[in-house]
């Protein structure tokens, strides 16, 4: 008996983590995409239900692609994607509407002589191809690459942006952005990534191609290591009342501080 | 009278007896979770890829999924923080046993339960600012983040339960052991360590399969010192524990990459219970032998 319903339990919490934002009730606003996104559109959403508590707001981490498909087939009210729309998704109908950009800097340490790179040699050293300081104008000394974990969308999103996908050589994979930074500005031959938002004085961000980080840089597109999040919706069929509602909410300049607070650079 | 009496201790009796099938629930519950979300990626993967597969990649265009690296990392630095911790901690305990004055004894006890109550989060932090960089300069390796860096800071959270553990073996030896050893003419340190230590030995070992239960199963204090590339373990390499293998990549883990991280706690899980099992069989011994 005890055994059924520890049974009964555990079947309840495996079904209720696989529920999605497949209903769509009035009042509601289903979100699905990017996992990158998270934190952004969870601190969008929460404030939106504070503000409005008559809306539920869901979001669904299912990752960029696989957001823009649920809008096309009208399974969520508004995508989420990392990544610009293809020519192919705007063909079917699909308007994307930048909602922020997430900036990452790459970081070394304060006392670092290397203080500009490329994202060619970024990738190359990430990679592994170039493993000592001297080769980038540094001193001669190994590189000590610190990453994040994998899953982590500032993981992705450098890895994306610099064509690294899986392949680099890590020396540590920590787990949240301060632990990067701590790293970081514990060993003078280190090289990692953060947010934008969460660099602090312990590190310094090197400029890239000779752009320094900051979000002028990185809204004018001008500093390379940046990806925008994009709310993806049909350009034909208008949005329910609700959505339309968040829509206007994340859009508006009141957002632009809860964007910045959760680490991305608001596009308005 | 007697029949209202009956009746209250019986309602007591059962209340106590819900409150203790609680715990068993619990145990139930999560060993019932564990397998039925472990078992289905061990299934997919297969159970010889997954326990000896070399290479973890869980994210990677052609993910891989081996744990042999993790289970590795686990038992050397299990082994190496035992080896570390269970001189320091058994002589510490003999010491605070038999040797130490009263004042020294209650002040050094007193440390070491403030030892034992430290959050391991704040192991980790002080490993990270200060003994990574350490390692790093002493060792002039290019990173400090290592399995030698986990190891030390697994010895000292180990010592606690050792220290405390042992110490209560020791009282137990009867007096009159050690007193028929000193009236033979042995000095007091030959006593301790001839009569005494051997006497409390089960009691010994219990701590020291206390302390392979704690090291094994600690996650946060080593996943900031240890560095977490999934490496086969080497001393000065960046490694990843079976622990630290689970809470690294559960955040943001997905299909079956979440579910490999089921099958991994549950592999942890057998670790665990093997350990128990052996603890209970060494307090068995001791009942026993005496």
């Amino acid at each position: 008996m005890k055994r059924l319903a520890a049974l009964i339990l555990t079947a309840a919490l495996a079904l209720s983590v696989m529920t999605g934002c497949a209903q769509k009730t009035s009042g509601a606003v289903a979100t699905d995409g990017s996992t990158s996104m998270e934190k952004v559109i969870g601190a969008l959403g929460e404030a939106f239900e504070a503000h409005d508590s008559s809306v539920t707001f869901t979001y669904n981490p299912t990752g960029s692609g696989s957001g823009i498909q649920a809008v096309l087939e009208g399974r969520c009210d508004i995508g989420l994607s990392s990544r610009h729309l293809k020519a192919e998704e705007s063909a079917q109908g699909l308007t994307g509407t930048v909602l922020a950009y997430d900036g990452i800097a790459v970081i070394v340490g304060p006392d670092n002589p290397v203080s500009d790179l490329d994202v060619d040699t970024i990738a190359k050293i990430f990679t592994g191809e170039i493993a000592n300081w001297k080769d980038v104008g540094g001193h001669d000394a190994e590189i000590v690459l610190i990453g994040r974990e994998a899953g982590s969308g500032t993981r992705n999103g450098f890895e994306s942006i610099t064509g690294t996908e899986g392949s680099c050589q890590y020396r540590q994979e920590l787990t949240s952005t301060g632990d990067v930074i701590t790293a970081v500005s514990q060993n003078p031959d280190a090289i990692g990534y953060a947010s934008l938002a969460s660099v602090k004085d312990t590190v310094r961000a090197v400029t890239v191609g000779g752009v320094a980080p900051s979000e002028d840089t990185v809204k004018d597109g001008s500093y390379a290591i940046q990806r925008p999040f994009i709310l993806v919706t049909k350009a034909d069929a208008p949005l329910s009342e609700a959505a339309q509602k968040f829509f206007d909410f994340v859009t508006s300049p009141d957002a632009a501080e809860l964007i910045s607070n959760a680490g991305a650079v608001a596009a308005g | 009278m007697g029949h209202k009496r009956r009746l209250a201790e019986n309602a007591v009796h059962g209340i106590f007896l819900m409150l203790g099938l609680v715990t068993v629930g619990c145990v139930l519950l999560i060993t019932v979770y564990l397998v039925a979300s472990g078992i289905p990626a061990i299934r997919q993967i297969g159970l010889v890829p997954f326990l000896l597969g070399d290479t973890w990649g869980s994210t990677a265009a052609q993910p891989s999924y081996g744990i042999l690296p993790f289970i590795l990392t686990s038992i050397y630095g299990t082994a190496g923080a035992i080896l570390l911790g269970v001189p320091v901690g058994s002589f510490a305990a003999v010491y605070l046993a038999k040797l130490a004055p009263a004042q020294v004894r209650s002040v050094v006890e007193a440390a070491v339960s403030l030892l034992a109550g430290i959050p391991s989060v704040v192991y980790g932090l002080v490993g990270m600012l200060v003994l990574v960089p350490g390692i790093r300069t002493l060792f002039h390796v290019p990173d400090g983040a290592s399995l030698l860096a986990a190891i030390i800071v697994l010895a000292i959270m180990i010592l606690p339960s050792i220290i405390k553990v042992s110490i209560t073996a020791l009282e137990a030896v009867p007096k009159e052991y050690e007193d028929a050893s000193l009236a033979l003419g042995a000095t007091p340190i030959e006593t301790y360590f001839r009569v005494s230590v051997p006497a409390a030995r089960s009691g010994i070992a219990a701590a020291v399969v206390l302390g392979v239960g704690r090291a094994i199963g600690e996650a946060m204090a080593v996943m900031m010192v240890s560095g977490n590339a999934a490496n086969m373990p080497s001393l000065f390499e960046s490694v990843r524990f079976l622990t630290t293998a689970v809470s690294s990549e559960m955040a943001y883990s997905s299909g079956l990459q979440r579910q490999a991280l089921f099958s991994i706690a549950l592999v942890l899980f057998l670790f665990i219970m093997l350990i128990d099992a052996a603890l209970a069989l060494f307090l068995k011994g001791r009942k026993e032998g005496r």
